[in-house]
């Protein structure tokens, strides 16, 4: 056809077009990851990683798995709702291997504050004080036991 | 690094997100579609005063876009998987159109019409020159070497073809990065309707203005006369797309003064303080009332060539000051204020840095020298030679 | 035998292709957990935030957040009198430890932890490009650190600044409701720590859950419900002057 005759050129092009277009549809089979499109369009591995993640809190069942003793004492007093790593922090590696990797000493008077510190921005109903007029400045566990703070209870050093 | 915040802002929201080179990307893009936009006068609309630009301005828009992934690759955190866009682009995303409308415009748009327009330059130089350039000519001509007058009027229609098809290509490539800014409902600066088509209208202008400008000043280097219908068709219609630009970004402004809504205050008060220099002085004053007034000039008065000339290099420098500003105020300014309406933070650009101003500056550079090498191997205008050698057939 | 180069040149794609689908099937990490059984939320209660900053520093210790980026954070607001529109709010290195003594002697004043809303319409997942961030079949919104370019287009599309490029693995990062927890049946690693229960994580899905109960007998809020986000974080107590 008269359309045709002068056209090898365009044709020659549309030949390179397809060919790069067949490349990228081929190296694209191979690099799109296999759980792709699983669950959406996203990697359904990524859910299985992040799953995976190392775990450093342990939940408060766990330490009073062995820890009953406390358990006993803290559910009688105004912290039973209060978790242990709350106060104690992270320690699942602890709870792995109870014997090498032992719980930070706490310094009541930086911890204590973060909760108990007046401040006009808390709930009235929370127990707040200006610590430096409340205890002078002494360790809050001078007089109180963390674990169940009521004055009666005995403090032990 | 210690960042300044006034006020209150989230504290994730203090460390700017997307930095000059985010500001430099759109402005990349924005001097492509507009050059391409001035191309497809001449060749779908049949202005033939701006046909000496022709060619320029489609090597322009290429040596542009050329460099214009650059800054997003610099950008990215992690640049080798940027190719996760084109293996699963996510079709809710503007940006993963990114990868593919590009392509489509270097490839199916711009280097086929360049290929088309070129081809009986390219296949005279494939049998005229020595060396390695002739073998770059060789594979340019994709092993046919017909320009037989019948081939060439192929060539002719189907580059017409492309240049129609381009045209809303070129109008995608850039609207889609207005679309980026505009469709983010949780940022009232860019969130609008109205983002994509401010974008548009200010790449037109500025693509205009760079052409104007090359044009001048590659015609001086080479000694001939500047062609004035063809500088003042281009500042004619630079001046009425300038107007529409700024009736457009008015409208924006009126809209958001008057109804106020509870970014407003905040809005204006970054306007005001942080963004007075970028927006008030550099973007709307000398970026876009002044070269408006200039041209406006040249429209009503009747004006020496030299005087005209001298305006339109104003001009077209402003413009593209004014348009640079206005990226940098849409991207900087929309992460200056907080999304809590209640604070500011302080954008800090380092200087050598893979985000600084220095990789800024030599990616601004960069197009032109791909633009020289572009007219080495392309030249926009054949010497006589050339001419009379494909006046006789081979 | 011998293989020619055209048998060579079939069996090696066909090869690849087969130990891609071995690789593919990975078991799931935890046996128990059913996701079509979860859809999660968050209830946050204003009443009882003490702004202690326990949540803070319990989510950068157990998800190993870098200072200075936070996927929780505490904000402290004073309003004076009826201004709702001009609230005063800091947060002072996201309310990690603590809040200082209030220069305000009067007005409303109380403290908001604010965290991802895990929005059930997402804007965050809607923009990024490759789908590297995604909202799980459970309802967790997610980012596969192995995926994302650092583009930090879902960074600006979160309406409550919540998600965060780590500097170390320079990838979006943000709270993910410690999928690594739930999902092994512990509680994140936030309500864990919160002393006051001002943080509690909710099973949308399970009929048993209080927080049923709750939404049904109190008046909850989200945050920026203009935005439709479908936020899944509710807030108890949530004043109107909130950001």
């Amino acid at each position: 056809m008269k359309i045709f005759q002068d056209a090898g050129h365009l044709f020659r092009l549309a030949a390179v077009f397809l060919l790069g277009l067949i490349l990228f549809l081929v190296i694209r089979s191979f690099l799109v990851p296999r759980s792709f499109g699983r669950y959406g369009h996203y990697r359904a591995n990524a859910i299985t990683e992040t799953a995976a993640l190392p775990v450093n809190y342990a939940g408060h069942q766990v330490c009073e798995n062995c820890h009953g003793d406390v358990l006993e004492v803290k559910s009688k007093g105004v912290h039973k709702g209060v978790a242990c790593e709350s106060c104690h922090g992270p320690l699942a590696a602890h709870a792995e291997d109870p014997a090498s990797v032992l719980p930070v000493k706490l310094d009541t008077a930086v911890l204590c504050a973060r909760c108990h510190q007046e401040n006009i921005a808390k709930p009235k109903t929370f127990p707040q004080v200006n610590a430096a007029e409340h205890s002078g400045g002494a360790a809050c566990n001078t007089c109180h036991q963390p674990h169940s703070p009521a004055m009666d209870t005995e403090v032990k050093q | 690094m210690h960042i300044p915040v006034d006020g209150f802002m989230y504290p994730n929201e203090v460390e700017l997100q997307w930095s000059v080179l985010i500001v430099l990307y759109p402005f990349l893009t924005g001097l492509v579609a507009g050059a391409f936009i001035l191309a497809s006068l001449e060749r779908v609309f049949q202005v033939q005063a701006v046909k000496p630009t022709y060619r320029l301005a489609l090597l322009t828009a290429l040596a542009f876009l050329l460099v214009a992934p650059m800054p997003l690759q610099l950008h990215l955190g992690h640049p080798e998987r940027s190719f996760e866009m084109y293996l699963t682009p996510h079709g809710s995303s503007a940006m993963a159109m990114f990868g593919f409308v590009y392509l489509w415009y270097l490839l199916a748009v711009l280097v086929l019409e360049i290929w088309l327009d070129y081809r009986r330059d390219i296949v005279i130089l494939s049998q005229t020159t020595t060396g390695w350039r002739r073998a770059i000519y060789r594979v340019l001509t994709l092993g046919s070497n017909n320009i037989s007058p019948h081939a060439l009027h192929i060539d002719d229609r189907a580059g017409w073809l492309i240049t129609v098809i381009g045209i809303p290509s070129a109008f995608l490539l850039h609207g889609y990065v207005g679309f980026i800014f505009g469709s983010v409902k949780a940022n009232p600066w860019w969130s609008s309707p109205l983002m994509p088509v401010v974008f548009l209208f200010s790449a037109m202008v500025s693509g205009i203005a760079v052409v104007l400008l090359l044009y001048m000043l590659l015609t001086r280097l080479r000694g001939e006369p500047i062609d004035m219908r063809c500088v003042d068709t281009m500042a004619r219609y630079l001046f009425y797309t300038f107007i529409i630009d700024f009736s457009l970004e008015m409208l924006d402004l009126v809209h958001r003064i008057y109804e106020a809504d509870e970014s407003f205050r905040s809005l204006d008060f970054m306007v005001h303080t942080r963004l007075y220099f970028s927006q008030i002085v550099l973007q709307i004053l000398l970026g876009t009332l002044a070269p408006i007034i200039l041209l406006g000039i040249t429209q009503v008065i009747k004006l020496s060539d030299l005087v005209r000339k001298r305006i339109y290099a104003t001009a077209g420098c402003l413009t593209l000051i004014g348009i640079f500003a206005m990226r940098w105020n849409v991207v900087i300014g929309g992460q200056l204020f907080s999304k809590s309406f209640l604070g500011y933070t302080t954008y800090k650009m380092g200087f050598v840095a893979r985000e600084g101003l220095l990789t800024a500056i030599v990616l601004s550079i960069l197009p032109f020298v791909f633009l020289w090498a572009l007219v080495k191997i392309l030249p926009p205008w054949p010497e006589k030679a050339l001419l009379a050698r494909s006046a006789s057939p081979q | 035998m011998t293989i020619t180069r055209r048998q060579l040149l079939i069996l090696l794609p066909a090869a690849a292709v087969a130990w891609d689908y071995i690789l593919a099937g990975t078991p799931e990490a935890s046996p128990n957990y059913n996701m079509a059984e979860h859809w999660w939320a968050m209830l946050v209660d204003i009443t009882k935030c003490i702004g202690c900053g326990s949540c803070v520093r319990g989510c950068q210790q157990e998800n190993h957040v870098p200072d200075g980026y936070y996927r929780t954070w505490v904000e402290r607001y004073h309003i004076e009198d009826w201004q709702m529109e001009y609230p005063e709010v800091d947060s002072p290195d996201g309310g990690k430890n603590g809040f200082p003594p209030a220069k305000e002697t009067g007005g409303k004043n109380f403290f908001v932890p604010k965290l991802c809303n895990h929005c059930a319409d997402s804007p965050c997942t809607q923009v990024c490009p490759v789908g590297a961030t995604f909202v799980s079949p459970d309802g967790v919104v997610l980012v596969d650190q192995k995926y994302c370019l650092g583009c930090r287009y879902c960074v600006q599309a979160c309406p409550y600044g919540c998600r965060f490029i780590n500097p170390q693995t320079e990838t979006a990062n943000k709270c993910t409701l410690c999928y690594h927890r739930i999902t092994k049946g512990l509680t994140t690693a936030c309500c864990e720590v919160c002393p006051t229960g001002a943080r509690q994580l909710a099973n949308l899905k399970d009929p048993k859950d209080p927080i049923h109960d709750f939404l049904r007998t109190h008046s909850v809020q989200v945050l920026k419900p203009q935005m439709a986000t479908r936020s899944k974080c509710f807030y108890n107590g949530l004043d109107g002057a909130v950001r």
